[in-house]
């Protein structure tokens, strides 16, 4: 078939709703363009076990020391389907993670943000997997099989940590005073952050329009922000916190909340790498690569020599 | 980043009685660790009672562009679905 | 302590190993040598938190006094904590690491082998509940002494030197203290020089396999099972204990 005819041939597939699988044929930059997100999904998993992780040798019972552990360890779990994800479309896992390490590759921003409270735990769970499981669900119907796949996995997995966070931001904010204090301190400091994880607004977002067609993405930044915030306002006053927003109202004839402005000049400053927390984070992730290497090397060497072993041992079994 | 560890695929019966099931991938230096990654992986809620791994490079794909080829002339041969025949309806479960 | 039973006392210090060896395995959690270990590392983890906690509970069953297993884990200081020394010491690099959990691996699954046999049935039900986690912990830290041992010449060398480093620190588990003695007695407990032989052949076939040497001194610390630590515990529980001791009482 000519290119031409390819590409047709590909989007009628798209606007049948049949998924595209690792084999078929794809426009180059419906393959960059997937590789670029999915592994940016999975840098955003594994970074994000960092600002948790840091809790899990305080977390202050043993049940919430043992759900936590099971959580940071299920962000690694999905850091890995959605690395595996990639790699079926010819890239390659460890240059990928090369590529966050040098910052050519983004990871979601949120976790660039410091987690000062246990709290946070719970804020974290309840907001920014909140906003995550609000993209993900989409992503469950985006047009590349094995990615729609691995986010089917991630979403049933994904709502224990929100009913984890949320169960934590409950205990807190009917504790004590200063446990309601911490989860507004909390709240405070989160809510915005976890606004801005829907990206910029849908005129600009460079990637949006070509993703729309091609069905990668199925709903607008500011559509699945709008819903995220209808969502978590009545959950904001089971709590009895308050947003962190004056100009927050239910807005009867849009049926939906307004809400201000966002700070796009704090955004943008922490995509480029002022946030809190990216030099620490990066650090951390470089430094778990380094210090491992002779430990990756090492397994690689024994496979190689039980391998060779077993040859060695088949051929005087043969002579 | 030097030299990884080998993609293997993963496959799981998630219960006595089921096939074994293709869940995804995963990184291994060796078949043990292939085992066990893919149990910690694919298994941590108990979705597992038996593993296989092979490494990924040992698998042979058939070709979409093959597709019609191979999986068109199947379409027709309705013959082979029972409910091509018409049975009387005296002759109950058949 | 306060005048409890020694089966009290002694499903405390099983408790401890566990939490304290779990603790430490959580620190790794996001810093592995390779995200599938950064799972790995975390399941043994949550396998010992679990246990830790299973103990707690029925030691307070045994001994309700209005305590509950968080208070056991986070308002006892380091002089009530029964720990063996070795499960305190710090992570090190992935070869310490290592070698901490293989050589407590290798004495849990025997010791737990045997409790399967305890005249409590409690006891014998968590054991053979347990003893399939640490059939597990044995199989994977011994995997991985074969694979720094016999990869390459820089991972022969830090895991030789990770033997060497954590071996004083083994004597102590297989040597029975007073409370140990009685349990066994009691048949509540294994006789620890029962099972000495069994760690010691197991640890040695692994650690010749993997090209390596198990050391020769003789010279054990110890200490733990009588509340004697090293300085290492003193930091894990202010860690580990902060939100408990900065606001009493709370609910979390």
């Amino acid at each position: 078939m000519k290119e031409q005819n390819l590409e047709a041939h590909f989007q009628a597939k798209i606007d049948a709703e049949i998924k595209i699988e690792p084999k078929d044929w794809m426009p180059d930059e419906y393959r960059k363009t997937l590789i670029r997100q999915i592994s940016q999904h999975a840098h955003s998993e594994i970074v994000g076990m960092l600002p948790e992780g840091n809790w899990i040798t305080r977390a202050p019972s043993l049940r919430r020391k043992l759900i936590l552990l099971a959580k940071v360890q299920d962000e690694a779990g999905h850091g890995l389907y959605l690395y595996s994800a990639a790699e079926t479309l010819g890239a390659d896992r460890g240059d990928l993670v090369l590529q966050m390490l040098n910052g050519k590759a983004k990871y979601s921003s949120i976790f660039n943000y410091p987690t000062l409270n246990w709290a946070d735990i719970g804020a974290i769970g309840w907001l920014v997997d909140g906003a995550a499981i609000t993209n993900q669900v989409m992503l469950t119907r985006t047009s590349y099989g094995p990615y729609a796949r691995a986010m089917v996995r991630i979403c049933k997995e994904e709502s224990f940590h929100q009913r984890q966070g949320y169960e934590i931001m409950l205990a807190m904010s009917r504790g004590s005073e200063e446990q309601k204090q911490m989860a507004q301190d909390s709240l405070n400091r989160w809510w915005w952050p976890s606004l801005m994880m829907f990206g910029p607004h849908d005129g600009e977002s460079s990637h949006s329009e070509q993703a729309f067609k091609w069905k990668i993405k199925r709903k607008s930044n500011d559509e699945l922000r709008q819903q995220f915030v209808d969502a978590t306002i009545p959950q904001a006053g089971l709590l009895g916190l308050t947003v962190p927003d004056p100009a927050l109202r239910w807005n009867a004839e849009r049926g939906h909340y307004d809400f201000s402005p966002i700070n796009w000049d704090e955004f943008w400053n922490v995509v480029k790498g002022n946030g809190p927390c990216n030099r620490e984070r990066i650090a951390a992730r470089q430094k778990a690569c380094d210090d491992g290497a002779w430990v990756r090397e090492a397994a690689l060497a024994y496979a190689e020599k039980k391998e060779q072993k077993q040859i060695g041992a088949r051929q005087t079994a043969a002579a | 980043m030097k030299k990884s560890w080998p993609l293997w695929e993963v496959f799981i019966r998630s219960k006595s009685g089921l096939d074994h099931k293709h869940a995804g991938s995963i990184h291994a230096a060796d078949a043990e660790m292939a085992i066990e990654n893919a149990r910690d992986i694919y298994t941590r809620r108990n979705e597992g009672v038996s593993i296989w791994v092979v490494e990924s490079k040992h698998i042979t794909a058939s070709d979409p562009d093959d597709a019609d080829a191979l999986f068109e002339p199947a379409k027709d041969k309705i013959y082979r679905h029972p409910t091509f025949y018409n049975l009387p309806d005296e002759v109950k479960h058949m | 302590m306060d005048a409890n039973t020694p089966l009290y006392s002694f499903l405390l210090q099983l408790g401890d190993n566990a939490l304290i060896l779990g603790h430490r395995l959580g620190e790794w959690c996001g810093h592995a040598p390779e995200m599938e270990l950064d799972i790995a590392l975390t399941n043994i983890a949550l396998d010992l938190t679990g246990q830790a906690r299973a103990l707690y509970q029925r030691a307070t069953e045994l001994n309700a006094q209005g305590k509950t297993e968080d208070d056991l884990a986070y308002l006892r200081d380091v002089p009530e904590f029964r720990n063996v020394l070795l499960v305190e010491q710090p992570n090190g690099d992935f070869a310490h690491s290592i070698a901490r959990q293989f050589y407590f691996d290798a004495f849990n699954y025997f010791f737990h082998e045997e409790l399967t046999r305890s005249s409590d049935a409690w006891l014998s039900g968590f054991a053979v509940k347990s003893l399939k986690e640490i059939t597990y912990h044995l199989r994977f830290s011994s995997e991985w002494v074969l694979r720094l041992g016999d990869g390459t010449a820089t991972s022969h060398e830090k895991m030789q030197t990770a033997l060497d480093d954590l071996w004083y620190w083994t004597g102590e588990m297989t040597t029975p203290s007073d409370l140990e003695r009685q349990m066994a007695a009691d048949a509540i407990g294994p006789s620890l020089q029962q099972i000495k032989s069994r760690v010691n052949d197991r640890v040695n076939d692994v650690v010749s396999m993997a090209t390596l040497q198990l050391p020769t001194g003789t010279w054990m610390q110890s200490g733990g099972k009588v509340g004697r630590h090293t300085e290492h515990l003193g930091f894990i529980l202010a860690e580990m204990q902060f939100l408990q001791r900065a606001y009493p009482g709370n609910e979390w």
